[in-house]
């Protein structure tokens, strides 16, 4: 297949690079090898080169480097999947892992492989810019934009908008840390936005333009906030304006003494939000002016590289979904959680859980990678997505074609029926790989699905989200898990602290601690007891997080520890 | 001994940093702290020589705004290279207080740097005497395109695109 040229590659919904953006790649990827070189020839220091390298996505791990790779908004080609495939089989140990960023990581590979992994991911007109570094990251989003039933502005537009703005801002690559921005376009927020430096919702204003909302200032870590509303009814032209002001208020007043309050969230915590806005307003009107404007032209020319791909015309509901549901239990699962509704009739989306049980979240083989690159040119013009949760999506599939593809997907071990539910677990790396873990997560993970692996146990809890981080610097999201599970250190012993109530969607809350600490041994026992006290007390329809909220943290915690905790 | 740069290559440096504690000013164009500006403001605006001054990364344009008409020079410090508050000052200075004087960059500052030096707004570098001169050549076209407006940019290519770093 001609990957490349015609077909699946130019109908996938990403902004396609032509001669300009490749010389730039090239370019970078030219200045990196010069800066390795630089570093040997001892013309850097290593405190002058950890940054450098950082904002080419190389980490030093506990054993080895890591390379983060981004994807754009997590948006992928088949085409771009085989490469990052092949990288790690070649580079790696056959492996990649995909991460809340929705981004892609290669855990071990070697200083000396690094330019040329950098050529190869070129290549694809891949890169692994700003992935790190105390710069803007990359932009996230939902991963089911352009088919989502519910979305009423296209987020990717902007999301490929504000990531080109921001690739090697000459103003805002060495900001006191690193600065996270999700947009959504969706009522339902599918992106996290509360928890990310800058959130964008995208919407329609009164008179039918784009407009946005502006949040700022969430973020977890040792203190989390959620993000709060900076600016409601931005217009579309004000966009990158706006943001230079956010940016260049924070990169003046955001604290650079104490790297952990260094973060966007205790400026707005120490300010205040009125008084930030104020500030950011009067920045704004400074910077607003034809130069700053977003041009409707160059968002137009942008949103021309989303344009949907070419469906089909189909009915609504196909019989033959609803005929190999009743007959078979597994995939009736499946399409229970792993497929939701697509806007354009006869169509569905597709996750595809990287969570089987007593797997590591979010780790998919190169085989398993080959295998999904081929699917989605099967099924789904060619294209994919990484989502913030670790799995990953095809956007655009036949729902007459959902059996085919389910059992394809079976082949390959990637058919599990759990998107949403208490096996489809966030964790991040932890003491396996992270040089600044309490404790292992990633283990923990793996005891907690195969204890829930029971597929029809997992559908009859329901919506669980589970997150859980190594350390305090909340990676794995915790404090927004329905249940949350914390790594600490006590005394050198790896203990965990478990919060319950938490969400990361548009009814955004930070999980409460449901009771004293426990080892590691303890903590898939305490949640199939705060599993076990939902099932008894759920009214009819409840997800596991409405009854916490209903009946409050404190009954949960007198059920799993007794009345005396 | 520090080398001054300018788009690219060995310049002449006409200016004399002041210390703080320095009696007597010598003739000809001096830099001063923000400090000592304000200590001897009367003294230094009746010379009648180019006046510069130094601020450090957390002294933002704001301090310096009402008196920039009797500067020719705004000098903008980098304690360490990763402090990144004097890009912002130097395209507040140009952007919104219409400075056109030099602005330059002192301290800890890498050539990797220069380009985004060069595009918010800063004129001149100064760099240790040992600082490898290719490297600062090489660094202001590494890299020719960009992905949006900044101080010296023309009209955008395409997109959000532009192309830079002409010099060298
Ligand atoms: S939460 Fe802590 S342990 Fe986990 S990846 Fe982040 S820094 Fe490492």
């Amino acid at each position: 297949m001609t990957h490349l040229q015609a077909g699946p590659y130019h109908q996938a919904g990403q902004y396609h690079y032509d001669e300009i953006d490749r010389r730039f790649l090239a370019e970078r990827v030219e200045q990196f090898r010069r800066q390795v070189e630089r570093r040997i020839s001892g013309e850097l220091t290593e405190a002058e080169f950890r940054p450098l390298r950082l904002m080419n996505g190389l980490y030093l791990q506990l054993h080895a480097y890591m390379l983060r790779v981004a994807v754009p908004y997590g948006v992928l080609s088949s085409a771009q999947l085989r490469q990052l495939a092949a990288i790690g089989r070649k580079y790696d140990r056959g492996y990649g892992h995909f991460t809340t960023r929705q981004n892609l990581q290669f855990n071990w590979i070697k200083l000396v492989d690094v330019p040329a992994i950098l050529d190869d991911l070129a290549k694809v007109d891949m890169h692994a810019i700003q992935t790190s570094g105390n710069c803007i990251r990359n932009v996230t989003t939902d991963q089911f934009a352009g088919a989502a039933e519910d979305e009423v502005v296209d987020p990717r537009v902007y999301a490929e908008i504000m990531r080109q703005w921001s690739t090697l801002h000459p103003e805002f690559t060495f900001l006191p840390r690193k600065f996270k921005i999700a947009i959504t376009g969706s009522p339902h927020d599918r992106a996290a936005l509360a928890i990310h430096d800058v959130a964008v919702r995208a919407r329609r204003l009164a008179d039918g333009a784009v407009g946005f909302d502006i949040y700022v200032g969430g973020g977890l870590g040792r203190s989390p906030f959620l993000a709060k509303l900076l600016r409601e009814g931005l217009p579309e032209a004000d966009l990158l304006a706006y943001l230079e002001a956010v940016l260049r208020i924070y990169n003046q007043y955001g604290r650079r003494d104490n790297i952990y309050k260094a973060r966007i969230k205790i400026l707005v915590h120490e300010v205040g939000i009125d008084k930030l806005r104020q500030q950011i307003d009067a920045e704004f009107e400074r910077i607003r002016g034809p130069k700053y404007r977003l041009e409707s032209a160059i968002v137009d020319a942008i949103r021309a590289h989303f344009a949907p791909p070419p469906f089909e015309v189909l009915p609504d509901e196909v019989p033959s979904v609803v005929v190999a549901m009743t007959g078979d239990a597994a995939f009736a699962r499946w399409v229970q959680t792993n497929v939701v509704r697509h806007r354009q009739p006869g169509y569905a989306s597709v996750t595809i859980s990287l969570k089987p049980a007593g797997g590591i979240p979010g780790d998919a083989t190169s085989e398993q990678m080959e295998a999904v690159a081929d699917l989605a040119e099967r099924f789904s013009f060619g294209e994919l997505r990484v989502s913030h949760e670790q799995n990953l999506v095809l956007a655009h599939v036949r729902r007459d074609a959902l059996h085919a593809l389910w059992t394809e997907l079976g082949k390959h071990g990637l058919e599990t029926a759990n998107a949403g539910l208490i096996g489809d677990i966030i964790a991040c790396p932890g003491l396996d790989y992270c040089a600044l873990a309490n404790a292992r997560s990633i283990p923990l993970a793996q005891q907690i699905s195969e204890r829930f692996a029971d597929p029809e146990r997992q559908h009859l809890i329901g919506e669980l989200k589970i997150k859980m981080s190594g350390c305090i610097n909340a990676c794995g999201h915790h404090h927004v898990g329905h249940i949350g599970v914390l790594g600490v250190d006590k005394h050198g012993v790896e203990t965990y602290q478990i919060t319950i109530g938490g969400s990361a969607d548009e009814k955004a809350a930070l999980g409460a601690v449901v009771g004293p600490a426990v080892g590691y041994d303890e903590v898939t026992d305490k949640i199939e007891r705060l599993v076990a006290a939902y099932l008894d007390w759920r009214l009819e329809g409840e997800r596991f997080i409405d009854t916490v909220a209903r009946l409050g943290v404190k009954a949960f915690r007198e059920r799993v520890y007794g009345p005396a905790a | 001994m520090a080398l001054l740069l300018k788009d690219g290559a060995v310049a002449e440096n006409s200016w004399l940093a002041i210390d703080d504690e320095a009696v007597t000013v010598p003739e000809g164009p001096v830099i001063v702290s923000l400090e000592r500006w304000r200590r001897d403001r009367a003294a230094l605006s009746a010379r009648n020589t180019p006046l510069g001054v130094r601020l450090k990364s957390d002294q933002l344009a704001g301090e310096v705004a009402a008196d920039l008409d009797r500067f020719t020079l705004v000098a903008l410090e980098f304690p360490v290279f990763r402090d990144g508050r004097a890009f912002s000052t130097a395209r507040e200075l140009r952007e919104h207080h219409g400075f056109t004087g030099e602005i330059r960059a002192v301290g800890h500052v890498l050539p990797d740097q220069y380009q985004f030096l060069v595009r918010t707004g800063f004129t001149s570098v100064e760099v240790a005497d040992t600082a490898k001169l290719e490297s600062w050549r090489h660094a202001l076209s590494e890299i020719s395109v960009a992905y949006q407006a900044a101080l010296t940019d023309d009209t955008p290519l395409s997109n959000l695109r532009r192309r830079v770093g002409t010099v060298g």
